[in-house]
């Protein structure tokens, strides 16, 4: 397999997940606008600016950080690399240039998903549509990636796609956690109602893992449990550990392929999360240790399978 | 509504299917039959599946518009034309002479040039050619062979002769369109090739492929041919992909592509470099390679040109192929086949005035209202004039590009290009001007497509046939009535 189809496939894993991966985010903190109310705790939507890194570019397009300027950056902005729009437009690129190694119906899925996004574009602004679209915009990501899941062979196309979508999807759990702690620290407890409770509940469902993390955990939701939950725990498919373990997977059927002897340093540093003090400003200094530790199983996938000499024509945009 | 085609008017030019009298031609008398049978309705309800079809087959061209490049549908016409296996056979003979011929041109260009010694062309011809390559000089490709695949077009005039109207011996475009519009007729029209004698076209991509592997330098079982393309955003991407497939080559874009100090070429896979025989490109000389020509390119591969003088890697077309791809040479064609091949050509020439003889310049400065003038190195149908449907000022434009640049220039006249019944909104079958393109293939052994890619103005009285510019396509049988 040429290197720059193997490129393309990762970086179609890769996007698809972002593209769910930001609709969930977003969904993150409108859920939490309902469910805490006005006055009790001041939600930043600026931080999920701050969380994705993107205060540059964000800066260049607006003063305001209001909701309506961060949702849009995050779900119109053609411009803005990491928006959902632009996510969708990279995988359809990549796809439409590898369409011989993956399912033809996988072209047409990703052609309506594009149109519907294009068509759309408002409701993500409207705060009364916004959870449709987003939902259906997670829906028909799953759509494609269930499509994979059941028509494509376990060949060196497929360990690619799962090699982007699993250092995706690591990151943005990451990315999750850091929103639920940031929120938290500009929040008190009151005795009418516990924020913390509600936050690191959306976080939960935001990452589909309510139920999972309620059947495992076997207690009520508390922050150190959800985040070693989203970090630790081996079986479900969205933690860090997961992801992890999935990267090792792929890489390894890959070097035996690719008759290439490459070790994985997927060694992550790790962070003992013992009661809910644990979850400060340290938890989050933890969190971007792990983001660049993501960042070089990165680099290192580039330079096994892709190197090209010169330049990668894709670049990694977050982190 | 019913077809009557004692009411279809096709003028004064020669149309394919039907004659002057209404009558359908033989070969394509069981076609016009079944198409009258079916009725213009029914006619309509298949134009809808086949373009249908085309977008479920994903057959597009890539536009270059102001607002970014747009993937179109590919226009088709679900008429087929019609040419008797006996005529073609002799065509296809002649589109063989002809590049032999233009081989053996190529190869004395690049080395000892004797048909300038020998006065049948003048030398600043060849001096000022902008596709004389000096970096080829002296090169011996396998099988002194140059251009292995060459697209010639051909045009009827009102007498009902075929005449030759340019060879494409860079990198020709619309095989696969040849290919795609059988794919689809077949499903539009399966009752007439069920019980048909029309000739299969689709062996094109192995004969391609054995073209190829024919110019490996090393001797291996299965040489590494790679098709190189621009990228996604050539208008003729699609093809790229699709002869790649077809054929199982890998398609590669430059940056795909290595030459190691070993002057070997190597392409980039998971597995580390592998080496490439065979190079189908799909991109300019001018692009090819940035050591040799243009430093700025992108698209192209550093080293390239040295590999292949080193003989390590076939490059198909070779470069500086072009040569003969000039609108100056092509006058010489017939020439050239007397000379090299001691033959009388098979297929006339369209006739030629050069702006660089004085006679011949006059005339055409007199006649720029009649004539078609068209630049010697460009393709696609750009920067023509068309005399007849031009305005004065445009030939006073032609006027001092010709005075400016003469070699650059040469002038024919305007053809009575035969036509053929198409299918245009809604209405009976009406005339449409057209043309058609073979692929030609030279390594080893010669080989012509069973007919080509036809291509159909599809605006009422245009000339312009080019996809580029609005054209659509036909499918092209090649009938044998004799065969049974």
């Amino acid at each position: 397999m040429l290197s720059r189809v193997a490129e393309r496939l990762y970086w179609i894993g890769r996007y698809l997940e972002r593209a769910e991966n930001t609709a969930r985010l977003v969904g993150v903190y409108d859920n939490l606008l309902y469910d805490l109310p006005k006055g009790l705790i001041n939600i930043s939507w600026y931080n999920l600016i701050d969380l994705n890194s993107c205060g540059d570019a964000f800066a260049k397009r607006y003063q305001v950080q209001s909701e309506r300027n961060v949702v849009k950056f995050l779900l119109v902005d053609t411009d803005n690399l990491n928006s959902l729009p632009s996510a969708v437009r990279a995988v359809r690129e990549n796809l439409r240039t590898s369409r011989d190694v993956v399912p033809p119906e996988a072209w047409e899925q990703i052609n309506e998903l594009h149109i519907f996004c294009r068509e759309h574009i408002g409701d993500g602004l409207s705060r009364n549509r916004r959870h449709a679209f987003l939902t259906h915009i997670i829906e028909r990501c799953q759509g494609i990636n269930g499509l994979m899941v059941g028509t494509l062979s376990r060949d060196e196309a497929w360990h690619f796609l799962k090699l982007g979508c699993n250092v995706e999807r690591a990151d943005m759990t990451t990315r999750l956690l850091d929103a639920g702690a940031a929120v938290l620290e500009n929040s008190e407890v009151f005795e009418t109602s516990n924020p913390a409770q509600v936050i690191w509940g959306n976080v939960l469902r935001s990452q589909g893992a309510y139920m999972s993390y309620r059947r495992t955990v076997k207690a009520t939701v508390k922050g150190s449990d959800v985040a070693r939950f989203l970090l630790d725990d081996e079986a479900f498919p969205r933690s860090v550990a997961y992801c992890r373990a999935q990267i090792d997977r792929a890489s390894n059927n890959l070097s035996q392929v690719s008759g290439r002897k490459h070790r994985m340093h997927t060694e992550l540093p790790h962070y003992i999360i013992e009661q809910e003090g644990d979850l400060g400003k340290d938890f989050r200094g933890f969190l971007n240790q792990l983001q660049l530790a993501i960042g070089e199983v990165h680099n290192v996938i580039c330079e096994n399978w892709f190197s090209r000499g010169q330049h990668s024509r894709q670049q990694q945009t977050q982190g | 509504m019913n077809i009557n085609w004692k009411e279809y008017y096709s003028g004064d030019f020669y149309d394919e299917l039907i004659n002057k009298n209404g009558n359908p031609r033989r070969p394509a008398k069981r076609l016009a039959e079944y198409l009258a049978g079916l009725g213009s309705e029914e006619l309509h309800k298949r134009r809808q599946l086949a373009e249908a079809t085309i977008q479920e087959m994903g057959v597009s061209f890539t536009v270059y518009t102001d607002e970014g490049n747009i993937d179109r549908a590919w226009p088709f016409d679900i008429i087929p034309r019609v040419i008797p296996a006996k005529e073609w056979n002799l065509i296809a003979e002649g589109l063989k002479q002809r590049l032999r011929a233009l081989n053996l041109f190529i190869n004395d260009i690049y080395h000892d040039q004797q048909i300038i010694h020998d006065g049948v062309l003048p030398a600043y011809l060849i001096e000022k050619s902008a596709n004389f390559r000096r970096e080829c000089v002296g090169v011996k490709p396998p099988h002194g062979v140059w251009a292995h695949i060459c697209g010639s077009d051909l045009v009827r005039d009102s007498n009902g002769r075929m005449y030759v109207l340019e060879d494409n011996l860079r990198v020709p475009s619309g095989v696969s369109y040849m290919l795609e519009n059988r794919a689809i007729t077949k499903r539009i029209l399966p009752e007439m090739f069920a019980r048909g004698n029309i000739l299969p076209v689709d062996d094109y991509p192995s004969r391609l492929f054995d073209t190829l592997a024919a110019l490996s330098p090393r001797k291996v079982k299965q040489p590494e041919i790679v098709v190189l393309t621009p990228g996604i955003y050539n208008a003729a991407y699609f093809e790229h992909a699709f002869l790649a497939q077809r054929m199982g080559a890998e398609l590669v874009e430059g940056s795909d592509l290595v030459v190691n100090d070993d002057d070997c070429v190597y392409m980039r896979t998971i597995r580390g470099l592998e080496r490439v025989d065979v190079v189908y490109r799909r991109i300019d000389d001018m692009f090819m390679d940035p050591e040799a020509f243009r430093k700025d390119s992108m698209l192209g591969v550093p080293g390239l040109m040295r590999a292949w003088k080193r003989g390590n890697v076939a490059l198909a077309n070779a470069p500086g192929a072009g040569v003969a791809d000039d609108k100056v040479i092509y006058a010489y064609v017939p020439k050239i086949i007397q000379y090299y091949l001691d033959e009388k050509p098979l297929i006339p020439n369209v006739e030629t005035y050069l702006c660089d003889n004085d006679e011949q310049r006059g005339y055409v400065l007199d006649n720029l209202d009649k004539l078609v003038v068209k630049p010697a190195n460009e393709s696609g149908g750009y920067g023509m004039l068309v005399g007849p449907h031009s305005s004065k000022k445009e030939q006073a434009q032609f006027a001092r590009l010709i005075a400016q640049n003469p070699r650059n220039y040469i002038a024919q006249p305007t053809l009575s290009l035969s036509t053929a019944p198409t299918l245009v909104n809604g209405g009976l079958p009406e005339s449409r001007h057209l043309d058609l393109r073979p692929f030609i293939l030279q390594g080893r052994e010669l080989y012509v497509t069973t007919g080509g890619l036809t291509r159909v103005a599809m605006v009422k009285g245009s000339l312009v046939v080019n996809s580029s510019q609005g054209g659509g396509s036909k499918d092209t049988w090649i009938v044998d009535t004799e065969g049974r």
